[in-house]
């Protein structure tokens, strides 16, 4: 049940904001948790936004996994000089 | 920004599995324990395990809201629909059983029982209907509390009140610690619950248990990493606390939730399905939100319920202590279609979870 959907959201009014889930579902969700604008992303969790998602956060956490993976082909393959 | 894709890249999956064979001790068991549903989807349907060394366990701890409330709360749902109250509810409480019934047995007895995506749906029709009595059956965790106390601190129509039966993670996680024979060495930490509560609810398994704790979001890398990010602790033999969801979960949490939290509800010993009393482990109405609350307003508690029917292992499955292929009624008696235990109904459940699995096998 603790479910949540990213979404982007494509207008805010008040307490209420239109999210878009992709694939042309949009719905209003309730956004008072949270302080958001348009074209943020959020997490939305039984018709409210629970949290603003980081986009830099994600890019990095791509990034991270990326650096650890190499690094540790790196070393295997100094391992085998 | 999403680029899900990415996040189910196989190439990358595959480079994550190398590490993990190799930074997995060769011989100790290992046993990883994750307490969120939406974990156990993920790691069911995408195969996870069968990625894993044969020493590396994953097992599934009480991580779904609707198969950890207790009967007796069922059956406070049923007493209330019965007195004719409208009660609302989320989609996957309907057929979780109560002592004798379940709230969709009581809709087949003409009670007026409706489904509910949220609670602000609840506020919405008994706006609508003022004539009569409504109540939104409260279940869920840290993720879905905030959603009631945000209602009832926006006063909702006086013909609506409210059967809490909120859960919170952390102690349902700390009694799973203290029992014996299960021995758990690291923990997948809820990633949504996470988003509420933040990292900081679970220092205290890294510091006072020494259980290396890693927050993990949902797509099959985000576990597999985590997975890795656990092993790796213990190779290094230092618990730490880690976050593997930072695009989702920050070290505080959202703390306007937590804020809301705290004005409406205070915390109490609650009852969990089969596990019991646990110490501040559920959210009751702070006595000033007291008229809302559907317990007083209609005089109905529940103290005792029968929470499993004869046979029924739903407690070990909820606590990691059998997989539901173990439990004798799995897809015998108990099936999604004619669900005998709490854990088969909820799509959040494991044994539903394992029971879709199952077919696809067949």
């Amino acid at each position: 049940m603790c479910l949540a959907i990213p979404a982007k959201v494509v207008s805010v009014q008040g307490n209420v904001a239109k999210v878009d889930f992709g694939g042309g579902i949009i719905r209003e969700v309730d956004v008072s948790l949270v302080e958001v604008k348009t074209d943020d992303y959020v997490l939305v969790h039984a018709g409210y936004a629970i949290q603003v998602l980081s986009k830099e956060e994600a890019e990095e956490t791509l990034r991270l996994w990326s650096e650890i993976l190499e690094a540790g082909e790196k070393l295997e393959r100094k391992d085998l000089r | 920004m999403f680029e899900p894709l990415k996040f189910r890249d196989p190439t990358l999956a595959k480079r994550i599995v190398e590490k993990i064979h190799e930074v997995a001790p060769k011989r100790d068991t290992v046993k990883i324990c994750h307490v969120c549903g939406t974990h156990e989807w993920t790691i069911t349907h995408y195969g996870l395990r069968s990625l894993l060394p044969q020493n590396v366990e994953v097992i599934a701890g009480p991580g779904c809201p609707v198969c950890v409330t207790p009967a007796s709360e069922i059956d406070e749902a049923v007493q209330l629909a019965l007195k004719g109250v409208v009660v609302t509810c989320f989609g996957d409480v309907l057929r979780v059983p109560g002592s004798e019934k379940s709230l969709l047995d009581a809709k087949a007895e003409g009670a007026d029982v409706r489904v509910v995506y949220s609670a602000l749906d609840a506020v919405k029709m008994a706006e609508k209907e003022p004539n009569k009595e409504f109540a939104f059956f409260a279940i869920g965790f840290e993720t879905t509390a905030p959603s009631t106390a945000i209602e009832i601190l926006r006063k909702p129509p006086k013909n609506l009140s409210f059967l809490v039966s909120h859960r919170l993670i952390p102690p349902a996680m700390e009694l799973l610690l203290g029992i014996g024979d299960i021995h758990i060495d690291g923990f997948i930490a809820p990633g949504h619950v996470s988003t509420i509560i933040g990292l900081k609810a679970y220092e205290i398994f890294p510091k006072a248990y020494n259980i290396p704790t890693v927050v993990a979001g949902f797509e099959p890398l985000d576990v597999l990493f985590a997975i890795y990010m656990i092993l790796k602790q213990i190779n290094d033999r230092k618990a730490r606390l880690e976050n593997e969801y930072t695009r989702a979960v920050t070290y505080e949490g959202n703390v306007k939730a937590q804020h809301m939290m705290r004005e409406v509800f205070e915390v109490v010993s609650g009852n969990w399905r089969g596990l019991g009393k646990l110490p501040n482990s559920a959210l009751k109405l702070h006595s000033e939100y007291a008229n809302y609350d559907a317990r007083e307003r209609f005089n109905i508690k529940v103290e005792h319920g029968k929470d499993l029917l004869p046979g029924c292992q739903c407690h070990l499955v909820l606590t990691g202590k059998i997989k539901p292929s173990e439990c004798p009624l799995f897809m015998r008696a108990c099936t999604p279609q004619h669900p005998k235990g709490a854990c088969m109904v909820s799509m959040e459940g494991t044994c539903r979870i394992w029971a879709h699995v199952a077919r696809k096998v067949d």
